[in-house]
């Protein structure tokens, strides 16, 4: 299959081991992987922060780049983003008197996926072959929650994977407090948030925690850093890449 | 500037209000989170709740349906409502009921003081209601020499407690057996030295407090749950047997419902019957309901005056999104869920509906004012989790409205006064995320953060980012970003034709 | 203009800019309405199972042993009121043991402080709703004004079996919506300290069903 990575705005900046895996796994599987080259951002931050008119040639540009490009399906290792795109975008052209780029975007949204859904309902496959020798937990994160209904995918996955130990998260359900924008406009109930989080995360005496979307795992891995647990996070597509030859966390 | 065109909000922009506080939530929550006691109270509570919740709705295997049903008599009841309150009016006045109308607070005050005065009383006894709080009613009657007796146990451990509501359902749900100890033996005639902090024991000691007042009480004033348009009758669902007492004792019965608050007919409450109890309590049902139409001769109140209350409602009304938030029929699941309410406690809300659907609801009926208003940020106060939406009995899309209002927020202060720090950094975040050469360009700059990371982590940044570095790393840069990867690893490979 | 037409006015207005009544979905009704249980045992079952989780009394006889039963649910009892229109031949059951009946009914109706110094009152029911233990009263001829059932500390309600539905559409089919009802789940409860319940606040702290069958 081709299929087009999302990268996203964050993750192609800051966290190019994410997308290094993403496409290493999905190779390793067989399919081909292209990276529309002028892709940017879903607008996410803009929706999300009340700047909805910002967000509309920031939507326009990611459709018009993925009509552009020539793939089957297309994938971004973030549920928020995956949320962003199915169930903000042709809110954000309606909104803006667009109505031919929301059907636009409406019909890209129906053949983009989140890494765990691609991997399970579209590839129909949960063991990916990985080998991850450590001791996880895996904080859901609530955009694949409650968004896209993700649901126990994730966890299908990560329980095939070889030498693994994958340990329960105590309150998995309950968001980081990252929230985008959220973290800076309200950093201290943000923080609280995050408190409760990492005190369940270490109380798993897991090596790291992973998630399936970079942004909630910068919010943990900032707080967990700053505290010198020595926990560190890792993104489920790293998981998931890793095998016996080649490591990618 | 007003954020909802339409109708024109009557209410004065008055600078405190029960829907409106003295300071913005994140200066109020910065207080509440290190406030140790309410921590504990909040989380214990609503911990309890949710479990309690959970339980009682897993056993429906109907729940999706009654929520859908409920979802849909709302949306119809918005859009038929002109209608369905004069069908209410008619038949609450053909069973001897009086009905009056309401455009503010202001107005519902005064109506209801001048039927109170009328009785010659200085004393009314009152049932729980959001719509009375809404409007300030007890603080208006008692400046008129009347003085208004909370019955409900929480209402009266607030008001014994000279303090505000922080929940909807539990306005009390900040204070520990503890504190309402405390509070009785200060504020409580005659109650006994020995009384400890035994829910069972405080409760007795409620029950005795306001028996005289019950047996006693010549006015009560209530607030309703549900008022069905084509019977006139109205309802109040409760617990303790207060509401049974305020709706059945007295002569004079004074009922203040919201305008949105109806329903079309009998056979919808059987949906909303099912759905309140389980999401409010997390009972299977609330042990009283009373349910009245007009007057019934030799049973319960003679007199019966029913107050019809706008207060800033058809402004959520007019707005075709913002709509929605009127569906709420109060049973405050979504605040036992809401990780921000869990931390930031009501109080942080300034308005007495606190958590995420007053986060929607106070700046839809008091309109937004541009960004100095305080309520302005109470669309923000959400991490946008979802928890509240699935929570909802009748589905309402909480963090979508939420969007949908920062969007309102930010466009009403569009042209007026200087932009923020936020509209600067979106605007040129715009521009760069729209383009993939100045993304990239912007990329470079941000290699400049290597500089400044030791280990790979970054842990002081300035404003804004401080907000952030204030509590958390963030790692350092990398060398190359994915896109630089892709390109050298994959060549041209970018998916075009 | 009236506050009555400008609020209508504001209203209608406001209604016409978003959904009007043809835009909006027709109202599913996907919801159980009847109840699974087949046979009626399993409703009576179920109905005490709710009820005793909400920490009511529950005594269940037939017929022939109602008196019994009755009297057995009044031993605590020194004083009771009782509505006009219970079956006449309960009010014998009611006076056993020298216990004090007061009958209400116009015109001889008691003030809320009499009502107050009675230990209990023994009432009829309109129905019962087995699935939430709803106990529904429409003041009818066995039960009585509302005060009745509200003021005195003990409320035994005498409930046939025949008046037990599984669901609550069932049971909302069977009310006169007009008639004062009052739905009962238990005595009376709250929640209001740390969420944790506690039976028996202003209404009766004591709910005793004596359930008839046959």
């Amino acid at each position: 299959m081709r299929i087009a990575v999302v990268a996203t705005c964050l993750a192609d900046s800051l966290f190019p081991d994410v997308l290094k895996a993403t496409v290493g796994l999905l190779e390793r599987l067989g399919h081909t992987v292209v990276f529309p080259r002028a892709q940017v951002c879903c607008g996410q931050m803009h929706v999300n922060t009340g700047y909805l008119k910002e967000a509309l040639p920031v939507v326009r540009h990611h459709v018009e780049t993925f009509e552009a490009a020539e793939f089957d399906v297309a994938v971004a290792p973030s549920g928020s983003c995956v949320g962003s795109i199915r169930h903000q975008q042709a809110m954000v052209a309606r909104r803006g008197g667009d109505t031919a780029l929301a059907e636009r975007a409406t019909a890209l949204a129906g053949r983009t996926y989140e890494l765990s859904e691609l991997l399970v309902d579209v590839l129909g496959v949960t063991d990916v072959g990985a080998y991850f020798p450590h001791r996880v937990t895996y904080h859901p994160t609530c955009h694949s929650l409650r968004m896209l209904r993700v649901g126990d995918k994730p966890l299908q996955l990560l329980r095939a994977v070889g030498g693994m130990d994958l340990v329960e998260l105590p309150a998995a359900d309950q968001c980081c407090g990252f929230g985008g924008t959220f973290s800076l406009k309200n950093p201290d109930v943000s923080t609280a948030m995050l408190a409760d989080k990492m005190g369940n995360v270490l109380a798993t005496k897991a090596e790291m925690c992973s998630a399936g979307d970079a942004s909630c795992l910068m919010h943990i891995g900032g707080g967990l850093s700053r505290l010198k647990t020595g926990v560190r996070t890792v993104h489920l597509a790293q998981i998931l890449a890793s095998t016996t030859e080649k490591v990618y966390a | 500037m007003t954020t909802f065109l339409g109708v024109p909000i009557r209410r004065s922009r008055d600078a405190e209000s029960p829907i409106r506080g003295s300071e913005t939530f994140p200066q109020a929550a910065k207080r509440a989170v290190d406030d140790t006691r309410l921590r504990r109270n909040l989380g214990r509570a609503t911990a309890t709740i949710r479990g309690k919740r959970q339980a009682v709705v897993d056993e429906l295997p109907d729940w999706e349906a009654l929520r859908d049903s409920g979802s849909a008599i709302k949306a119809r009841v918005m859009a038929e409502l002109p209608a369905l309150l004069e069908q209410l009016e008619a038949n609450v006045t053909a069973r001897g009921g009086v009905v009056h109308w309401a455009a503010d607070a202001e107005e519902a005050n005064r109506i209801i003081t001048g039927i109170v005065k009328s009785k010659e009383v200085d004393e009314v006894v009152k049932v729980k209601s959001m719509a009375t709080q809404e409007i300030g009613l007890n603080e208006y009657l008692e400046e008129h020499g009347i003085a208004a007796v909370e019955t409900d146990l929480a209402e009266l451990i607030v008001q014994l407690g000279h303090d505000k509501p922080s929940h909807i359902l539990v306005p009390a749900i900040h204070r520990g057996r503890a504190e309402v100890r405390e509070i009785f033996l200060n504020e409580m005639t005659g109650v006994a030295v020995g009384l400890t902090d035994d829910p069972r024991e405080l409760a007795m000691a409620a029950r005795t407090h306001l028996r005289r007042k019950f047996l006693s009480a010549k006015v009560a004033i209530s607030g309703t749950n549900f008022a069905i348009a084509d019977t006139g009758t109205l309802s109040v669902v409760e617990s303790e047997g207060n509401g049974r007492m305020c709706l059945t004792l007295p002569e004079t019965l004074i009922t203040v419902m919201g305008i949105e608050k109806i329903l079309p007919t009998f056979s919808d409450l059987e949906v909303f019957m099912q759905l309140l109890p389980r999401s409010s309590t997390g009972e299977r049902m609330n042990p009283y309901t009373s349910l009245w139409t007009g007057v019934t001769p030799g049973d319960g109140p003679q007199e019966f005056h029913l107050v019809l209350l706008d207060n800033g409602r058809t402004n959520a009304l007019a707005d075709e999104v913002g709509r929605a938030a009127l569906h709420c029929i109060r049973c405050s699941a979504c605040l036992n869920v809401c990780p921000v309410y869990e931390r930031a406690g009501g109080h942080a809300y300034g308005s007495v509906y606190p958590g995420p659907i007053g986060a929607v609801l106070t700046p839809q009926l008091t309109g937004i004012h541009g960004h100095d208003d305080v309520n302005s940020t109470l669309p923000y106060a959400s991490s946008l989790c979802g928890a509240c939406f699935d929570a909802c009995p009748v589905k309402i899309d909480i963090p979508s409205l939420l969007v949908e209002l920062r969007g309102r927020a930010v466009d009403s202060d569009r042209g007026h006064g200087l932009p923020t720090g936020w509209d600067g950094a979106m605007k040129a975040a715009a521009w760069v995320m729209s383009d993939e050469k100045r993304f990239a360009a912007a990329q470079k700059g941000l290699a400049a953060g290597r500089l400044i990371a030791r280990k790979g982590q970054i842990t002081n940044l300035p404003f804004p980012m401080s907000a952030w570095t204030g509590s958390r790393n963030i790692a350092a840069p990398p060398r190359q970003t994915s896109r630089q990867w892709f390109a050298e690893t994959h060549g041209d490979s970018e998916g075009s034709a | 203009m009236s506050t009555r037409e400008t609020m209508l006015a504001a209203i209608r207005e406001a209604v016409a800019l978003g959904a009007g009544p043809a835009d909006v979905a027709p109202v599913p009704r996907d919801y159980a309405r009847v109840g699974v249980l087949t046979d009626h045992d399993e409703v009576l079952e179920l109905l005490v199972d709710r009820l005793l989780d909400y920490k009511a009394l529950v005594t269940r006889t037939d017929r022939a042993g109602l008196p019994a039963a009755l009297d057995e649910a009044l031993a605590p009892v020194r004083s009771l009121v009782a509505p006009a229109g219970l079956p006449v031949e309960l009010y014998e059951t009611l006076r056993r043991r020298d216990r004090l009946v007061v009958v209400d009914g116009a015109p001889d109706v008691l003030t809320a402080d009499q009502l107050d110094r009675l230990d209990a009152v023994v009432t009829g029911a309109r129905v019962a709703i087995a699935l939430t233990g709803t106990i529904v009263l429409d003041a009818g001829p066995d039960q009585g004004r509302r005060a009745l059932s509200l003021v005195p500390d003990r409320h035994v309600i005498v409930l046939h079996a025949d008046q037990v539905v599984e669901t609550v559409p069932e049971g909302f089919a069977r009310l006169t919506p007009t008639a004062p009802l009052t739905m009962i789940s238990g005595p009376s409860a709250t929640s209001d300290i740390e969420l944790s319940r506690v039976e028996g606040v202003h209404g009766p702290r004591t709910l005793h069903v004596v359930l008839v069958s046959g």
